[in-house]
């Protein structure tokens, strides 16, 4: 067996990095989020509910959540929308160019989000590439103001971002499914439509959950894309906790957002979680 | 060689009404043959078995019949219509696969249903079938189970249940009880074959393992390398092979090189009569036709040639105990190794007298690549 000495030298630096990278920021948050800033733009250590209060109070923050939520949520089905037919297509009909296609799905992975996020503001900019080409061809005669910044620009930018996301679990369940389970299906007398619904969708819903949580978790919380594409009514919550912890120099009530923000996000990982559990066998 | 009396065997045709058709079928992947030119007729109600090792092609031939390959060349027929055009779903011919393929989702019972439920036959209807194909197969307790929670064996039954219960003109079997242990393995042989009288369906099984085809079949069709070897009843096969390759794939046997001169055929020091004209011929002599000489017919050994009982010296070099036969190696005078299969104990050490039926040497067609003495 290994020695002590050797499991130690293993264990220990995860457990550093886990406590020192996680926890202790987790910990600090937390009690930022009882505490609250004076007059004079100091901290004051005491400890009380009246950021919490606040969130609960005043309309704009639960608002912008909402709002969060519902941007998450359109993102999710897009990338959904998009990502499974994708997987189905590369697991079960790309034959040889399987592999091909699959590093063409994961190389705007490698480009930075940022870059990303600026190619669509050049896209769907006033004097953008979609709009002069609209105006080009005439189909409109003046440029659309509505491209660019709303929560429109949001949400296709963090479509494309994410669909790759979504498109990998659903990808590896759908590649995780005995191709001898379909011939059964074909075999029993199933059309392919039926096969599909009844065999290979069922099973890869473990994929397509743990793609969806992925999409609406990472678009929940994302403030890049609102901040560059999204004016002032696409606004997010994290853009909120970044003016917080900036500008607005109220580090507490930021702290109690993101508290409340990482509650949802956990709850929302554990459902998934179950959900996923419940319909995987392998 | 050239032979001009051929060996007598049959290309095996079946004996009632054809229900499969096979006629010239070729599977090529690529620059690889997997089939070539296989032509088969398969009777209605016949357990007929594909044998062979691996890579001759069975699961190939099993897999365009039931439509997840297409065939290069060829034609498949199943009663009078063209089947190999059709996709699988609308064959009536249902499979079972050799990893059972059972749906993980879906509870044994509903395993069983999915074809019906597909061909959207009323609840009713599908409730009795599924609990009748269940009874058939001794699983009605497991219905509600999922496919995880049972054993292989019981997993093998649903999906013959899960076949069967579609009541299909033609089943399908890929080596299903390959993954069964020994013991469950031989009694779900007996139960197939019982099963497949019972329902009358037309089984095509395909196994590597030649014990097992012995015992289900009615027919057996030999494969080798994407080629139809021999295609005959068990009993036929095993007594008069049509090649060197049956003779050794199906059972043991000893393969004599003799050399053919006005009617007697000889090998070494053996000697026997033939029919066969001049030139060299091959032999198939089965272990249990060579037995030790008794003492009486020993010592009034006859000539070889006006007998048709020959008889040979030989020590025994080695012996493996099976039960109820031994099997052993003796070495003749002038060292011609031969395997004899013999109920006989307490042998005597040293040179010992053996002797065979001359009818018993069956001259086959030489297949290339095999061991002969």
């Amino acid at each position: 067996m290994f020695s002590r000495a050797y499991r130690t030298a293993i264990t220990v630096p995860p457990l550093v990095w886990v406590a020192v990278f996680l926890l202790v920021p987790y910990l600090l948050m937390f009690c930022y989020s009882f505490w609250s800033v004076s007059e004079s733009q100091a901290i004051v250590h005491s400890w009380n509910l009246d950021n919490y209060k606040e969130l609960l109070t005043k309309p704009v923050y639960w608002q912008t959540l909402l709002r969060s939520m519902w941007i998450a949520a359109r993102v999710m089905i897009l990338s959904m929308l998009l990502g499974y037919p994708l997987a189905y297509f590369l697991s079960f009909h790309a034959g040889g160019r399987k592999d091909l296609y699959y590093q063409l799905v994961i190389i705007p992975l490698w480009v930075s989000y940022l870059v990303r996020a600026y190619a669509w503001k050049t896209i769907l900019g006033t004097d953008g590439v979609l709009n002069t080409l609209l105006q080009y061809v005439h189909l409109t005669s003046h440029p659309l103001d509505f491209l660019l910044y709303s929560p429109f620009a949001v949400v296709l930018t963090l479509t494309h971002i994410y669909t790759p996301f979504t498109f990998l679990p659903i990808y590896a369940s759908l590649e995780h499914i005995p191709r001898n389970l379909v011939e059964a299906s074909h075999d029993l007398g199933a059309t392919p439509a039926q096969t599909f619904w009844r065999v290979i969708f069922p099973l890869s819903i473990p994929g397509v959950l743990a793609g969806a949580t992925f999409a609406f978790v990472l678009s929940l919380g994302d403030f890049l894309a609102p901040l560059l594409l999204g004016g002032p009514s696409g606004i997010m919550i994290s853009n909120i906790v970044v003016s917080l912890f900036g500008a607005a120099y109220n580090w507490p009530l930021g702290a109690a957002i993101s508290l409340c923000m990482l509650a949802l996000v956990l709850g929302l990982i554990f459902f998934s979680e179950r959900l996923e559990k419940k319909w995987s066998y392998s | 060689m050239p032979l001009t009396t051929e060996p007598a065997t049959t290309t095996g045709q079946p004996k009632s009404a054809s229900l499969l058709s096979i006629r010239s079928v070729a599977k090529h992947f690529g620059k690889n043959i997997v089939l070539r030119d296989v032509s088969l007729e398969i009777a209605e109600g016949e357990f007929l078995t594909i044998l062979g090792e691996s890579g001759s092609g069975k699961t190939t031939l099993l897999r365009i019949l039931a439509g997840f390959e297409q065939s290069t060349s060829g034609e498949v027929w199943m009663s009078g219509e063209r089947l190999d055009t059709q996709p699988p779903y609308r064959r009536r011919v249902n499979t079972v696969f050799q990893s059972y393929a059972l749906f993980p989702h879906m509870t044994v019972e509903q395993n069983v249903g999915y074809g019906l439920h597909i061909a959207k036959r009323p609840v009713a209807e599908i409730q009795s079938r599924v609990t009748e194909a269940l009874a058939k197969v001794k699983m009605t307790a497991y219905a509600k189970s999922k496919p995880s929670k049972i054993s292989g064996g019981q997993q093998q039954r649903i999906a013959l249940a899960r076949a069967l219960v579609n009541r299909p003109r033609l089943l399908l079997l890929d080596e299903p009880l390959s993954a069964l242990d020994a013991n469950l393995r031989r009694q779900m042989q007996v139960e197939l074959k019982a099963l497949q009288r019972e329902v009358g369906i037309t089984f095509v099984f395909v196994t590597h393992d030649q014990d097992e085809a012995m015992v289900m079949s009615d027919r057996i069709a030999l494969l080798r390398s994407g080629e139809l070897e021999q295609v005959a009843s068990p009993r036929e096969i095993y007594n008069r092979p049509a090649t060197s390759y049956t003779a050794q794939f199906i059972g043991h046997t000893n393969l004599l090189n003799a050399d053919i001169s006005h009617g007697t055929a000889t090998c070494s020091t053996l000697q026997w009569p033939t029919s066969l004209p001049d030139g060299m011929a091959l032999f198939s002599l089965r272990p249990e036709c060579i037995r030790p000489a008794s003492a009486a017919s020993a010592a009034t050994a006859a000539s070889p040639t006006n007998s048709t009982t020959v008889r040979f010296r030989a020590k025994i070099r080695d012996q493996a105990f099976h039960g109820a036969t031994e099997l052993l190696r003796v070495e003749s005078d002038d060292g011609l190794i031969l395997t004899i299969r013999t109920a006989s104990r307490d042998l005597p050490e040293g040179l010992l007298e053996f002797e065979f039926s001359a009818a018993d040497a069956i001259p086959v067609r030489a297949s290339g690549s095999e061991e002969h003495v």
